[in-house]
């Protein structure tokens, strides 16, 4: 017995340059903020995006971005439908509103179907908003696709940070490349997050100041630019993609 | 339509296994759709006809073999087994076809016929997979 499907993944992403997981251990922590946010401040400098949930229990980008009534396109595959100049897939557009009880075997086909189906044509950089946890989703998509990049979200909260150092320590043993280790939510100006990764050798790309209103912007996305948290991100952001 | 992306995974497969194998032709690919993703069987073929033209497979269509297979699906909490087909009737069209694109979103519109639990394994007939190929040496 063979699966087809896992044949044809790498094809279906000849044509996207970087393919970027936004990623960390823990939940809670702004990575489907970070992960949605990023692919939207590229969009707007020019870059084709594509965005893709794989959190299928909490798929939150569409939420952040106010995306709805929008469905991908059938083609020869599926076509994600194209929001603010990013092209989005995400569970939603099956799933609805509706829970996603799934075991780990049912998110590993599931994952493996979406990657298999969906044409993203040619774009700059795919952004993949990852579930906390180092299981199945992070697992399948270091199995199917080669050319894998992380960006690993934490918080300084050390409960995070023990967190994101075993993911960064899991995916060094394995050599797959890191974008480097984004701070988010910072409260105090002195943080230890840059001491614990130092003998990872990882970049530290910068952090970002906990935003209270930022809660107040979701679903808006002009707000969302206006608010101090995109204009932290868009730095950083701009400074490893431009 | 997404039949035909998954007719192009089959006939990639086919031809990684001549790279992978150094095989001087395939004679033959044995396919099995399950029920559950209810594939289109007329559109698979048709696609399955098309995709193999144009990575020159130099195979005739007639030697991919296509069955359905029946679904098992079994709960986790009560042991209970029932087919797709069996409770297809109580699923709307826009859950059956989220079903076709993502069989495991099962788990959202369809529960246990006996103690209704959304907790089962997808036993048999899921999606589209090979059960062989066979090719010369």
């Amino acid at each position: 017995m063979m699966d087809p499907r896992l044949g044809i993944i790498n094809k279906r992403l000849e044509n996207v340059k970087r393919i970027i997981a936004v990623s960390g251990g823990k939940g809670g922590i702004g990575k489907s903020s970070i992960a949605s946010i990023t692919a939207l401040c590229l969009s707007k400098k020019g870059y084709k995006v594509g965005l893709l949930d794989l959190d299928f229990s909490g798929p939150s980008s569409h939420i952040i971005l106010g995306i709805e009534g929008v469905y991908p396109e059938e083609e020869k595959g599926i076509i994600p439908p194209e929001v603010y100049g990013i092209r989005f897939m995400s569970i939603i557009y099956f799933a609805g509103n509706n829970p996603s009880p799934l075991r780990g075997n049912d998110v590993s086909n599931a994952i493996v179907e979406l990657l298999a189906i969906t044409l993203w044509g040619s774009l700059d950089v795919l952004i993949m908003d990852m579930p906390p946890g180092i299981g199945d989703a992070i697992l399948d998509v270091i199995r199917l696709i080669k050319r894998m990049e992380f960006l690993i979200v934490t918080t300084q909260s050390k409960v995070a940070t023990e967190v994101m150092k075993k993911e960064v320590k899991m995916l060094k043993e394995l050599g797959i490349p890191i974008v480097g280790v984004l701070e988010n939510m910072r409260i105090r100006e002195l943080s230890s997050v840059e001491k614990e990764i130092e003998h990872f050798k990882v970049p530290m790309l910068g952090a970002i100041d906990f935003d209270t209103i930022f809660e107040d912007t979701i679903g808006d996305v002009d707000k969302i630019l206006e608010s101090g948290f995109a204009k932290q991100l868009q730095k950083i952001v701009y400074n490893q993609f431009t | 339509m997404h039949e035909w992306a998954l007719a192009e995974s089959v006939i990639v497969t086919a031809v990684d296994e001549i790279k992978n194998n150094k095989l001087k032709n395939i004679s033959r690919i044995q396919v099995k759709v399950g029920e559950l993703q209810q594939i289109d069987l007329g559109i698979f073929r048709f696609a399955l006809e098309n995709v193999l033209k144009s990575y020159a497979l130099g195979m005739d269509i007639e030697n991919i073999i296509v069955e359905t297979d029946k679904s098992v699906l079994k709960c986790k909490v009560c042991g209970t087994e029932w087919s797709f087909s069996e409770t297809l009737n109580r699923l709307q069209d826009d859950e059956t076809e989220a079903i076709h694109f993502i069989p495991e979103v099962a788990h959202i519109y369809m529960r246990c016929p006996s103690c209704k639990s959304p907790d089962f394994d997808i036993i048999k007939g899921r999606g589209v997979w090979i059960d062989s190929i066979e090719g010369e040496t």
